[in-house]
């Protein structure tokens, strides 16, 4: 398979990438590692007139370990982020979902900007980002903004990224959920990509859970937070009753995909099984 | 319009003008006449197209040359060294690693990153980091069989 022509430019600095955007505008698309961008043009499900590569845009690399928090660049690959120390500590489910991504190969060069920019309903990272309670940095014309992970996943292959923008970094906060987390998926057995994907991040006080933060990729084409377990684990103490209590009905209300792969019922089903092994992992 | 591309495959330099749309696989096979690395699927899936960039396992189906430009590419044809097979190369065909063998380029060049980060692989670490990588003969059994041999042979001579 080949992808239609296009021209193709590679800036060093982000103001030269924002202005190739702003010259280009919806004829161009942002290529970081290209493991979801190449697939899509060969496929021919895309076929931009410009390919704007930022893998060289150093600003956009590197992950930093600040007091507070820890800035993953846009361009880390997947390998990267599985193997920081700081995440591990600080974050481990974030470090757990980059080391279950595609395989060794795709982990190599694929990048968590090019991931969550892509969007695909069954990629790893948002349930991770939603419970870790990231900030997504953009850049454009006007400079930064930042965007609560809550905002930024709008629907299958939507965020709230602008034509004109681009993903630079994705800050994970140190918290007492995040540092007491995992992430668990069942998945597709050849792509490794996620029919339930499940990531779950709980701080305890005095042996009670004090905040819970429960989230799924790979279940609706809106990755998402589920309330209702949050809600009831919040005060409890995180043993087998309070999270089967929990999990009764996980992704009730929610829109649920159902492909060859999974049908409705059963991804929800499914859905509560990896929620009870997650949760079981930090009980 | 094609644009130049430097890369270096197996140690030399080879300056090209490309179209920017060229898959890397595209260019080691017809560019360079460099037929080791095999096209399976041609979807990322299984891992046949599986060569070094910058000393890393990538699946050249799933980059575009020009994305190469200015780095490093190893392929199958430069795993041995003059007639010296690479340990995995030996290993393949010691352990009866093969059976059609269209896989197997890809599997040896997933299975060298593998062991150079992690050179004492058990069979279960062995298994899951060829995620990756199809064999539609099922020999996984004698490709397992084929890493430990290069495994316990480079640890003998590290």
């Amino acid at each position: 398979m080949v992808p239609s022509k296009f021209a193709y430019h590679k800036p060093t600095t982000l103001k030269e990438a924002i202005d190739l955007l702003s010259t280009h505008g919806d004829d161009s698309k942002i290529l970081s590692g290209g493991h979801s961008l190449v697939p899509v043009l060969k496929l021919r499900l895309n076929d931009p007139e410009h390919i704007i590569d930022v893998s060289g845009v150093a600003s956009m690399g590197g992950i930093k370990d600040n007091e507070k928090s820890i800035t993953i660049g846009a361009n880390s690959t997947h390998a990267e982020i599985a193997n920081n120390a700081a995440l591990k500590e600080h974050a481990p489910m974030i470090a757990i979902a980059a080391s279950m991504i595609g395989d060794i190969q795709v982990r190599n060069f694929g990048t968590i900007g090019g991931s969550i920019a892509h969007a695909d309903p069954a990629a790893d990272w948002p349930a991770v980002l939603l419970a870790a309670d990231a900030n997504v940095v953009i850049s454009g014309a006007n400079g930064n903004r930042t965007v609560d992970i809550d905002q930024f996943f709008k629907g299958l292959f939507m965020t709230a990224v602008g034509e004109e923008e681009i993903i630079t970094a994705i800050s994970i906060p140190k918290s007492a959920f995040n540092k007491n987390s995992t992430y668990v998926k069942f998945a597709q057995p050849a792509s490794r990509f996620a029919l339930v994907g499940c990531a779950v991040a709980v701080a305890n006080a005095d042996g009670y859970v004090t905040e819970a933060r429960v989230a799924f990729n790979g279940v609706s084409a809106t990755p998402f937070r589920d309330g209702n377990v949050e809600k009831s684990l919040k005060g409890s103490v995180l043993n087998g009753d309070a999270i089967a209590t929990a999990t009764a009905s996980v992704a009730d209300g929610v829109s649920i995909m159902s492909d060859h792969f999974a049908a409705e019922n059963y991804r929800k089903h499914m859905a509560g099984v990896y929620a009870r092994k997650a949760l079981s992992a930090l009980a | 319009m094609k644009v130049p591309v430097s890369i270096t495959v197996n140690g030399k330099q080879y300056d090209k003008m490309v179209e920017p749309r060229m898959l890397l696989v595209y260019f080691i096979r017809e560019e360079l006449a460099l037929t080791g690395t095999h096209i399976g699927c041609d979807t990322s899936s299984c891992g046949a197209c599986t060569v070094h960039l910058d000393g890393k396992a990538l699946k050249s189906c799933s980059m575009l040359a020009v994305q190469a430009s200015g780095k490093s590419v190893t392929t199958i044809e430069g795993m041995a060294s003059g007639e010296n097979l690479h340990p995995l190369q030996e290993g393949f065909h010691m352990e009866h690693g093969l059976q059609c063998g269209f896989c197997t380029p890809g599997m040896i060049m997933c299975a060298a990153d593998m062991l150079k980060n992690n050179p004492n692989p058990t069979e279960e670490e062995i298994r899951h980091g060829l995620e990756g990588n199809f064999c539609r003969c099922t020999g996984y059994h004698n490709i397992v069989k084929s890493i430990q041999y290069a495994a316990n042979k480079m640890q003998e001579s590290a």
